[in-house]
């Protein structure tokens, strides 16, 4: 398994020769996270938002695999993933208003939360069905690399999508057209409430790689520095138009699958308390601080900062407009058919008459 | 004008669409030397190279899957499912990917793409090379289904599909592949998704139908008409999203129907016409709807030519309508 830092910090291998600014942004980001994921438990616990999939615990894994992506790549994520999008440029603001599935959100209110899209740094949403986007990354590198291209896709999902239709379908067609894809298995020990012994009789997901003839790596996820150079070396791998690759990256969910499930029911305290010791933040935070890139104790100032950031947005976003009653049936289609006005017109006639109709909700042409 | 059966048309059909657009490509089991196994796609490896048009592996879902996304990344992704029975692997990226990205993303990400597939009966081709899988597809808003029965029709609504920024499932009639040669205009034209066809006009008794029932109708029709019935036969070409006016001018026209098609009765297709009539036009009915189907079984070999409708139910429920 690759590791650049032992768990309390120390350097295992060779120095990765990142500039103390570059060290720091990586904390930012993991912190980010990290306070995002915070404020939003509690937005859901006080009924704001309707469903949180945290990353607690994964922060290395998204932030620095992610980091090694560069603009023109795409990232095709997972439930996990809203923290990498934010590195790469998706507005506070409109991660935030898709928690809401309010106005303001990009998809319109249509996907539940945590279905986070940002077509500026070439981020499209996962659907919920496990593995379907897959194939997506590999098709859309077929099409990246047949005009020529070289943009890299990184592809993303958890442990529990290696047994999908699209993990099989997808490592295969990449491994057969040799496109500049990599794929990304957030190992994070269990899919809801399976394990990974439940799971596979493979001794890693990276051996999974072998029947597809494309290299797998094991990575130590809570590692942000491992998971930068592990990916980095993909990356480039790819874009020189030497193939696909499968990395690993082992980790552990420190929270539930989401806000609606209790992992106490499944999993052992022990389990939880000794992965806890190896929290991907603190590893990097002692790291930075015997470095002398972080001062001792400047950690919880720059979370207050964050935190503060982040406020100022949820309070924002707690006043969007109305969603307008068209989005019904708008984006079905480029053109919203006769069918679809004519059933949005019966509809409207009803919320007329009960006065939920705002101004611009009246009824299509036909 | 040459003169091409319907098979001939779709693969002059892709050939156009290739010459006109850089970024569609053509893609499944067996399309690229072998050129397919009806020979749909022949000629367009050596025509436009192996990245334009080439094999895969063995597997529906994945040539579905990376057509979402090679749609997501500026191509125009034309992908073959060789025989519609196989479609199911891929029916999650149909259904679950493809029909639903526009809507989900907001409009930030579309799927214009098609897939198309030989569906139907008459080749005996027992349970698996046989069915009629429409009404799976029409229960699934975002999707566009299209199924023609004419040559020059294949050819302007396969060209048509492939312009079209939704994606299409194209379901050929594969009992026609080779039943029939008729004119086919060349170069670059589109047949409108979403235009019924009037096939023979008539003022007794209105005929509904598509695909593989078209010329079966035709052969009732002609048989009624020798005994004093006219019929309107009506081919719906695109099932999703219907021309529900043009279904409900048709119907209201003669006020006697009858809805043919070759998938089973029960929620198949005919359903949805029958209730569209019923529910916007049923003052204008002299008769009860009758439908003619398959049975609600699955699809038989050496009994296929009585599962299927033949012009003989056909023109059973024609006369039973017209004398009703």
């Amino acid at each position: 398994m690759e590791r650049v830092l032992a768990t309390d910090g120390t350097l295992v291998a060779e120095d990765p020769a990142l500039s103390p600014e570059r060290l720091r942004e990586l904390l930012e980001h993991m912190l980010r996270v990290r306070c995002v994921d915070e404020r939003m438990l509690k937005l859901q616990r006080a009924g704001r938002v309707g469903f949180v999939g945290t990353a607690k615990g994964l922060e290395a894994t998204l932030i620095g695999s992610a980091a090694a992506l560069g603009g023109r790549d795409w990232l095709w994520s997972g439930l996990r993933e809203g923290g990498a999008a934010l590195m790469r440029g998706l507005p506070l603001a409109e991660y935030v208003a898709q928690m809401y599935c309010n106005a303001n959100d990009t998809a319109k209110g249509r996907q539940m939360c945590n279905h986070f899209q940002h077509k500026g740094s070439h981020y499209p949403s996962w659907s919920s069905c496990i593995g379907t986007q897959i194939p997506h990354g590999v098709g859309a590198a077929f099409a990246t690399k047949q005009r020529g291209e070289d943009a890299v896709h990184g592809i993303y999902f958890g442990d529990g999508a290696t047994s999908s239709n699209g993990f099989h379908s997808g490592m295969n067609f990449a491994g057969v057209w040799n496109v500049p894809a990599v794929f990304v298995c957030v190992d994070n020990g269990w899919a809801i409430s399976v394990p990974s012994s439940a799971q596979t009789a493979s001794e890693s997901y990276a051996d999974k790689g072998v029947a597809y003839g494309v290299p797998g790596t094991e990575v130590d996820g809570n590692d942000v520095l491992a998971c930068l150079g592990a990916m980095g070396a993909a990356v480039e791998r790819a874009r020189a138009g030497e193939g696909p690759s499968l990395l690993v990256l082992r980790t552990y969910r420190m929270l539930g699958h989401s806000s609606s499930d209790d992992p106490s029911k499944y999993r052992d305290d022990a389990e939880v308390s000794a992965w806890a010791a190896r929290d991907p933040i603190e590893r990097f935070e002692r790291f930075l601080v015997a470095r002398g890139v972080l001062a001792e104790g400047e950690r919880a100032s720059l979370e207050a900062e964050l935190l503060a950031e982040i406020d100022a947005v949820i309070h924002e976003q707690e006043a969007a407009p109305p969603m307008p009653l068209k989005t019904l049936v708008e984006d079905v289609y480029a053109e919203v058919p006769r069918h679809l006005r004519r059933q949005y017109n019966a509809f409207i006639a009803v919320a007329e008459r009960h006065g939920e109709a705002q101004p611009g909700d009246g009824a299509f042409p036909l | 004008m040459p003169t091409l059966t319907l098979v001939q048309a779709v693969n002059d059909a892709l050939k156009t669409a290739m010459r006109n657009d850089d970024s569609v490509v053509v893609f499944g089991e067996d399309v690229g030397p072998k050129g397919g196994v009806f020979l749909a796609t022949e000629g367009l490896t050596s025509e436009f190279g192996e990245q334009r048009c080439f094999d895969t592996p063995l597997s529906e879902d994945g040539i579905v899957g990376t057509a979402v996304g090679m749609a997501m990344n500026g191509l125009r992704p034309v992908a073959e499912i060789q025989f519609q029975d196989f479609i199911f692997p891929a029916f999650d990226q149909i259904v679950s990917e493809a029909a639903k990205l526009r809507y989900r993303s907001g409009g930030q990400y579309t799927a214009p793409m098609v897939v198309r597939t030989p569906y139907g009966g008459g080749i005996r081709g027992g349970l698996y090379h046989s069915q009629s899988g429409e009404a799976y597809f029409c229960h699934t808003p975002g999707l566009k289904v299209v199924i023609p029965s004419t040559p020059a029709d294949a050819k302007g609504l396969l060209i048509a599909s492939i312009e079209d920024p939704d994606p299409v499932l194209f379901l050929e009639p594969k009992a026609l592949y080779r039943a029939v040669k008729a004119e086919v205009p060349e170069g670059h034209y589109t047949t409108p998704l979403s235009t019924l066809r009037t096939v023979r006009k008539g003022t007794d008794v209105t005929v509904f139908c598509y695909g593989a029932m078209v010329p079966v109708c035709e052969k009732a029709a002609e048989q009624a008409a020798a005994s004093g019935t006219e019929c309107a036969i009506v081919d719906l070409r695109t099932l999703l999203p219907l021309d529900e006016e043009g279904v409900l001018e048709a119907a209201k026209q003669t006020g006697r129907v009858v809805v043919v098609h070759e998938a089973p009765r029960f929620c198949g297709f005919g359903a949805e016409i029958s209730a569209l009539i019923a529910e916007n036009a049923i003052e204008y009915m002299e008769a009860p709807i009758a439908r003619v189907t398959g049975f609600d079984t699955p699809f038989p070999n050496t009994l296929e030519h009585h599962y299927m409708p033949d012009h003989r139910r056909v023109l059973d429920a024609i006369e039973h309508v017209a004398a009703y």
